[in-house]
């Protein structure tokens, strides 16, 4: 049945972090995925009319992708991730996606969604896995070839984005700046699907280095250096994609590693609300010397306003700067 | 030492029973009030959910009142609830608090967890906590079946108000039994009482379930004491939650009615996974009363909730699959009484209307 058959991948969401990984598994199925596209002004526009007008900016992108993906493709992924590790789970959103995805209006192609539950075990995982590729082939070895490459794939997106690059410059596959040479250094932190998204975060990262800035993301500090960090939290923080926000802005304010940095937060995101308190907190706690702008995104956000806030930081960072050099020297 | 606690429904008279028994000197917030509100949402931060923001504008009162020690219940996620009492702990120290905060996390988080704090702030031993809560739950059961049984009664009253007057008598028995013997007593007592309110049974009552999140379906300040105001207006209310059933050992709920597992599988058609909260009890018990020949269904949640705004996602469609009109209120701080109630009778109208033109058609 795989000869054809196209798995419709909406570009959002957990895309730049997985994307490579089920790319490479579908294709050594001898499946075709057909990706939503970047996002525009109308995919956006489709998604707010459909989604639920409370949630998160970031789902309602998701539903403009998942419209765009509708009459296209056999079946759709959005794989419901619960827990990508032990001791955490992802977002709510995440775990109820596919079910809101089914709850749409408009009628959409049938939704694969394997249950990604770090939390049960591996071999519960492995069991996932061999039932989402055995809708293609019976042969389990190939399933798992399939799964391996899809892994190794993903590790090597993850070594060019730790060698500096970012996933736009990846996916545009163009060379990544070279770093070191500006400036000012940005610690640009916060969801992938936020700051990653050329069009929710109005070319943030372009913009920022067109001003003269490098720019930093968490995902060019090892993981397991973002674990430590976090874990320097009173009480373990359940929610893995801002344990990895706290842990990146930690990392870059204790180290004083970034001459600033940029939280970007879409509204209204239920964990990120607490997140920004608890960093403010932190920070002035630890008399941390790093300036911290949060910029909160969401579909009315306006590109005028939005731009001068990050040029009023970037003067106020480079004027710090030179102030302190004088002062050194 | 002086402890106090969030506000929410009857739960003064609950955790004051317990600290009673634990010995524990505390003070219960004065009861949540639009100034409570606008305290809580001067230092909380901006989008985060409702209870959040009242939670600190109760501590804050409580703290000025004398109060001096915080307790306050953990979690695991992944709603937003279990990292409250953490952030709930900086905020009040950024706004220039001094106090010292008792958490207390769910047994399934290690039972070490869940005893020692209560072990080291009241110096009672293992099995003295123990005896505590386990003399203290049935007490706390009975708040939750009074409330129960006055839902199903307020209905059909024949003079507005008597059932809400025996429920406050029955609730002040209550409060003041210690022994098991008692605590039975005073629940059989109180049941005697609101079952004695002059009612007229035959009349047809529209029926109204309350389904979504917890805190604002258990605490009138923010539901805007929408079960009475529909028990006023002849309508049978039942409510999907209670909170011994939510802080009970096992998931049967007892007081509501149905288990946890029950709602799972009921719900996995349109939601298959938990989400945390109420996210699928709510979608559940929309399916529940639909297959009960309820009227209609309200669902109340704080603006934000992540699970709550997912089962809002989805619910639309249980209520056309299952033929059940379903009303949301997002409730935050800007949400005003006028505007809920003009909605609500609006919605009662269409209920009535509906009705006549069902029986219009059966005949």
């Amino acid at each position: 049945m795989t000869d054809g058959f196209k798995v419709g991948y909406p570009q959002a969401l957990l895309y730049y972090k997985y994307f490579p990984l089920w790319e490479t598994f579908f294709n050594r199925l001898g499946v075709e995925v057909v990706l939503s596209g970047p996002t525009n002004k109308a995919l956006l526009n489709l998604g707010t009319v459909e989604a639920e007008n409370e949630l998160c900016l970031p789902v309602k992108v998701f539903y403009g992708h998942l419209l765009a993906l509708a009459d296209k493709v056999d079946a759709i992924f959005i794989p419901r991730m619960v827990s990508v590790e032990k001791s955490a789970y992802t977002c709510p959103k995440f775990m109820g996606l596919p079910d809101m995805a089914r709850a749409t209006e408009t009628r959409l192609p049938p939704i694969m969604d394997p249950t990604i539950n770090w939390k049960l075990g591996w071999r519960q995982y492995v069991k996932t896995i061999i039932e989402l590729g055995s809708q293609f082939t019976d042969n389990k070895a190939k399933i798992l070839g399939a799964y391996h490459a899809g892994v190794q794939s993903l590790h090597q997106y993850q070594d060019k984005i730790r060698a500096g690059a970012t996933p736009i410059d990846i996916i545009e596959s163009k060379e990544a700046p070279r770093a070191g040479v500006a400036d000012l250094r940005i610690g640009l932190a916060g969801h992938p699907y936020n700051i990653y998204d050329k069009y929710i975060s109005m070319n943030l990262i372009k913009r920022l280095r067109e001003m003269g800035t490098d720019v930093v993301t968490a995902e060019m500090i090892p993981h397991s250096e973002l674990e430590k960090e976090s874990q320097t939290l009173p009480k373990h923080l359940f929610w893995t994609f801002e344990r990895e926000v706290v842990g990146t802005v930690f990392h870059w304010s204790r180290r004083n590693s970034v001459d600033g940095i940029i939280y970007v937060l879409a509204f209204p995101c239920g964990p990120d609300s607490l997140i920004q308190s608890l960093l403010e907190h932190e920070m002035r706690r630890e008399r941390s010397t790093v300036p911290m702008m949060s910029l909160v995104i969401d579909e009315h956000s306006a590109e005028g306003g939005f731009l001068t806030r990050i040029e009023a930081f970037v003067d106020m960072l480079s004027r710090k700067k030179k102030l302190a050099g004088r002062v050194a020297n | 030492m002086l402890m106090t606690f969030p506000q929410m429904g009857h739960v003064e008279q609950l955790i004051g029973d317990i600290l009673e028994r634990l010995d524990i000197d505390y003070m219960p917030p004065p009861r949540t009030t639009a100034k409570t509100l606008a305290l809580g949402t001067k230092h909380a931060p901006e989008f985060s959910c409702l209870p959040l923001k009242l939670n600190i504008g109760n501590f804050i009162e409580a703290m000025e009142a004398g109060a001096d020690t915080l307790l306050m219940a953990g979690g695991k996620g992944p709603c937003r609830f279990g990292y409250y009492a953490e952030l709930e702990g900086r905020v009040l120290r950024d706004a220039g608090y001094d106090f010292t905060m008792v958490t207390i996390e769910p047994p399934s988080m290690g039972i070490a967890k869940f005893v020692r704090p209560i072990k080291r702030i009241s110096g009672k031993s293992t099995r003295q906590i123990w005896r505590a809560l386990k003399e203290g739950f049935p007490k706390a059961r009975g708040f939750d079946m009074l409330e129960k049984r006055v839902l199903e009664t307020r209905c059909f009253e024949l003079k507005l108000g008597e059932t809400t007057k025996a429920h406050k008598e029955a609730m002040a028995t209550l409060v003041k039994a210690k022994t098991p013997a008692e605590v039975e007593g005073a629940i059989e007592a109180g049941m005697r009482l609101i079952d004695a309110v002059p009612c007229d049974r035959e009349q047809p009552v529209l029926k109204i379930g309350i389904v979504g999140e917890f805190f604002i379906l258990l605490e009138p300040f923010v539901n805007f004491d929408i079960e009475e105001w529909l028990g006023n207006r002849g309508v049978l209310v039942s409510r999907s939650v209670y909170i011994t059933d939510w802080i009970g050992p096992t998931s049967k709920n007892p007081v509501a009615g149905t288990s946890d597992a029950e709602l799972t599988e009921l719900a996995r058609p349109y939601l298959g996974h938990f989400v945390g909260g109420e996210g699928v009890p709510s979608v559940a018990h929309t399916m529940l009363y639909a297959n009960e020949g309820f009227d209609g269904v309200v669902h109340m949640f704080p603006f934000t909730c992540m699970p709550d705004t997912i089962a809002k996602a989805i619910i639309p469609r249980v209520s056309r699959d299952y033929d059940i009109p379903v009303i949301h209120f997002t409730i935050d701080e800007q949400t005003g009484k006028a505007g809920v109630v003009t909605r609500l009778e609006a919605f009662v109208d269409l209920l009535v209307s509906r009705r006549r033109a069902k029986r219009a058609v059966n005949g």
